[in-house]
């Protein structure tokens, strides 16, 4: 039930969104088409309904927004000159990181992170062992605990206080 | 002047819009294109997305403008991950300069 009720208030809030602005049709319409979505998909999107009722979780996802969008503007910028420069000084690659994260929905937003960040982008997952594979543009380690340093830690410390 | 701010993120996005095409059209491989064109398409896109916002405030266009950035930074890497991986199973060769490929030591 919690489930279906947590899909519920985010297909609404989504609904009432893409209405915009709020008045009683869309609002009728919404809860119809909301309380649809939750019945059919229920159990599929959220696993863990006691995570939304943890307050510090909702903090740390608003801290990681700035901290993201911060290293994807840096990302943006070195590949820019990267590709600008006439000699094109790549060093591209493909390596192996490790990550502690085990929830589908924290390796989602780690991958996706890394694939918005410098020079990196996430290839495959082995989620078993934690395995991630990046293809790396400018390859500065081969060994896999040094890469994991460069590339996962910064985001997997406050991802595991989002989603773990 | 909140109009010349929006303009001016629009003019970034587009400028970040032509980088991505250059450097698809500069790099050797599919791997480093996907980089060139996932992180510079998805922040320009992103970024003409907040200009037309800030234009046009919190009204219907503004709105509906935020949200398709949220969709955009979701879906964009999936779309790159799916891609890469694709041409990683069928056989797509890195650049041959290339250090290293630890994903198909693996795969083996």
């Amino acid at each position: 039930m919690g489930k279906r009720l947590v899909l519920f208030i985010f297909s609404f809030l989504t609904w009432l969104i893409l209405t915009w602005p709020v008045d009683l049709q869309h609002i009728i319409v919404g809860l119809a088409v909301a309380v649809f979505i939750a019945a059919v998909s229920g159990g599929l999107f959220i696993q863990r309904v006691h995570h939304f009722r943890q307050p510090t979780r909702y903090l740390w996802f608003c801290y990681y927004i700035p901290v993201f969008l911060w290293e994807c503007l840096k990302a943006n910028i070195d590949v820019a000159l990267r590709v600008l420069n006439p000699r094109l000084p790549i060093n591209p690659g493909i390596v192996k990181v490790r990550t502690t994260l085990k929830s589908d929905t924290g390796l989602t937003f780690l991958a996706n992170s890394i694939t918005l960040t410098p020079g990196t982008f996430c290839i495959d997952i082995n989620a078993k062992e934690g395995i991630l594979y990046i293809h790396w543009l400018n390859v500065l380690t081969k060994d896999t605990e040094q890469a994991t340093q460069l590339i996962v830690t910064k985001f997997e410390n406050i991802l595991k206080r989002i989603f773990e | 002047m909140i109009e010349i701010i929006g303009i001016i993120f629009i003019i970034i996005g587009l400028l970040f819009n032509l980088l991505g095409c250059i450097g698809l059209n500069r790099l050797p491989d599919v791997y480093s294109r996907l980089q060139a064109t996932t992180k510079c398409v998805t922040l320009g896109t992103c970024s003409i997305l907040f200009g037309a916002f800030l234009i046009k405030g919190i009204s219907t266009t503004g709105v509906k403008a935020l949200l398709t950035i949220v969709f955009l930074l979701l879906t964009s890497p999936v779309a790159a991950h799916a891609v890469a991986r694709g041409a990683h199973k069928s056989g797509v060769k890195l650049w041959e300069k290339s250090v290293c490929d630890q994903y198909a030591e693996d795969d083996k």
